[in-house]
């Protein structure tokens, strides 16, 4: 017989807030990006003001795993969930604050710059979005193989990075005129490549949910 | 924590075996109570016994004195070496184990004496007459037990009088008095308030110390915070027996997760 019911439909509604955190800020980022590549400052500004609704989310999400670590006192995997909660929503969180930087470089490029925005931070940008989505699944189905593909996907992003960051320092070299509006880009492809390693790290909290120790998934 | 691990390994070896069990299987009539029970019960440790109701964790705790025994339908196979010495061989006195093997019960069971009697009632038992003595063991028992402050300006009144908290730290002095060298506890607290039942478990704490406690009890977060290791008994088996931190954070059998965290009870 099921005895802690209650609680248990406490840890699926707490696992629903993460996912639909999660949600919202991929939808922050990706948008960030589509208004970063059309010079759409008014979208920016709108994916800025709306940072203020998922730090809230995140602070909700907090209090509610808090207040039941104090009224149910669980052990194990159930308290270990709570623990990752509280840590999940704050890479989520700090990846919804990546998409509002990429939104205020937008800001900062203006809607009348005539610098080409590098493909290869939209390539970056897709393959952070394919390391979410495999991060949610991890999280729903606690699956530790999904969770370690994400210290793959991460490598290649910061390969990506590297890369495109050369190629940058080159155009400043080429075209020093622009080297304010090449930082800014530069930047951009930054909170893209840290937006993946909060990624690693819900991976690494998805270990240690499940066994119960800590992995380093971004050695 | 490699460090820990290693540290904590090499005091395992140095602390000696109080209970060996080893293929313990106990009946009442034709009902199998417990099932090959193998456990090895380390000097000056907390071992908790957790489990449903009717698990068998009470009648393995009464078998590790004999009390078990009290019922005329029980039939034991198997052994436990009480340090190196078979409990169930016939020149082993009852007697003598129950000296070294105390026990604490679920509701406080003081005797209709004062306070001072309840506790002097074992060493008197045991010829001890000369009223100094006494007065040392009623004093030191108490001590340890803490609750010599609450009780020393009333020791000539009747233990009804003290709370029930106050009436179980005074049966563990009695327990105490007779120099046991394991106690066990049965639900000691179960019957307590809160905060009777926080002091018992800081007791415990310092008493293990100089004893060994084995502590059946249904609250598994007291056994959390009490116990150095910890066993789950289901349906009359041990399902798992390890360290505290362990079973609490990390079980190894699924049956101990969904236990502890209720997903069955």
């Amino acid at each position: 017989m099921e005895i802690r019911g209650q609680f248990h439909e406490d840890l699926d509604k707490l696992k629903f807030s993460i996912k639909r955190l999660a949600v919202e800020a991929v939808q922050a980022f990706d948008e960030s990006i589509e208004a970063l590549y059309a010079h759409d400052v008014d979208t920016a500004q709108k994916i800025r003001e709306r940072d203020v609704k998922l730090d809230k989310e995140e602070l909700d999400i907090n209090e509610q795993a808090i207040l039941l670590i104090a009224k149910q006192q669980p052990v194990a995997t159930d308290l270990r969930r709570l623990i990752v909660a509280i840590k999940i929503s704050s890479d989520l969180e700090r990846m919804a604050d990546h998409a509002t930087n990429i939104a205020k470089s937008t800001i900062h490029l203006g809607k009348d710059h005539d610098l080409t925005i590098h493909p290869a931070l939209r390539q970056m940008a897709d393959k952070a979005k394919t390391m979410v989505d495999t991060a949610i699944d991890a999280f729903e189905y606690e699956d530790v193989s999904l969770a370690r593909k994400l210290a793959e996907m991460d490598d290649e992003i910061d390969k990506m990075y590297g890369e495109v960051i050369r190629e940058m320092l080159e155009q400043t070299a080429n075209d020093p005129q622009k080297i304010q509006h090449i930082m800014q880009m530069a930047f951009g492809a930054r909170y893209i490549e840290r937006f993946a390693d909060h990624i690693t790290n819900i991976g690494e909290n998805i270990f240690y949910l499940v066994k119960g120790e800590s992995f380093d998934l971004n050695k | 924590m490699a460090n820990n691990t290693q540290a904590q390994t090499s005091n395992q070896q140095q602390k000696s075996t109080v209970f060996d069990v080893t293929d313990l299987n106990l009946w009442y009539g034709e009902d199998q109570a417990l099932y090959d029970i193998n456990m090895n019960i380390k000097q000056n440790e907390v071992t908790a016994i957790i489990g449903p109701s009717g698990c068998g964790k009470s009648t393995y705790l009464k078998t590790l004195n004999r009390m078990v025994e009290t019922v005329p339908i029980v039939r034991i196979s198997g052994s436990i070496k009480y340090k190196d010495s078979e409990i169930f061989d016939d020149k082993y006195k009852k007697e003598d184990l129950r000296t070294k093997v105390g026990m604490v019960f679920q509701k406080p069971n003081p005797f209709p004496k004062s306070v001072y009697d309840n506790v002097a009632y074992g060493p008197r038992i045991h010829g001890i007459r000369d009223k100094k003595t006494l007065d040392q063991i009623v004093e030191k028992s108490l001590r340890d037990a803490a609750i010599w402050d609450e009780v020393k300006d009333r020791l000539n009144e009747n233990a009804y009088g003290l709370s029930g908290g106050q009436q179980q730290r005074l049966c563990i002095a009695r327990c105490l008095a007779i120099e046991p060298d394991v106690i066990l506890m049965d639900e000691p607290t179960s019957a307590l308030d809160p905060i009777s039942t926080l002091k018992v478990e800081e007791l415990v704490q310092e008493l293990k110390k100089k004893y060994s406690i084995i502590i059946v009890t249904h609250n598994m977060q007291q056994a959390a915070r009490i116990s150095d290791k910890t066993a789950f008994f289901l349906n009359g088996e041990m399902v798992e027996f390890t360290e505290t931190d362990t079973l609490f954070s990390t079980p190894s059998d699924k049956r101990t997760e969904d236990y502890i965290t209720g997903r069955f009870g």
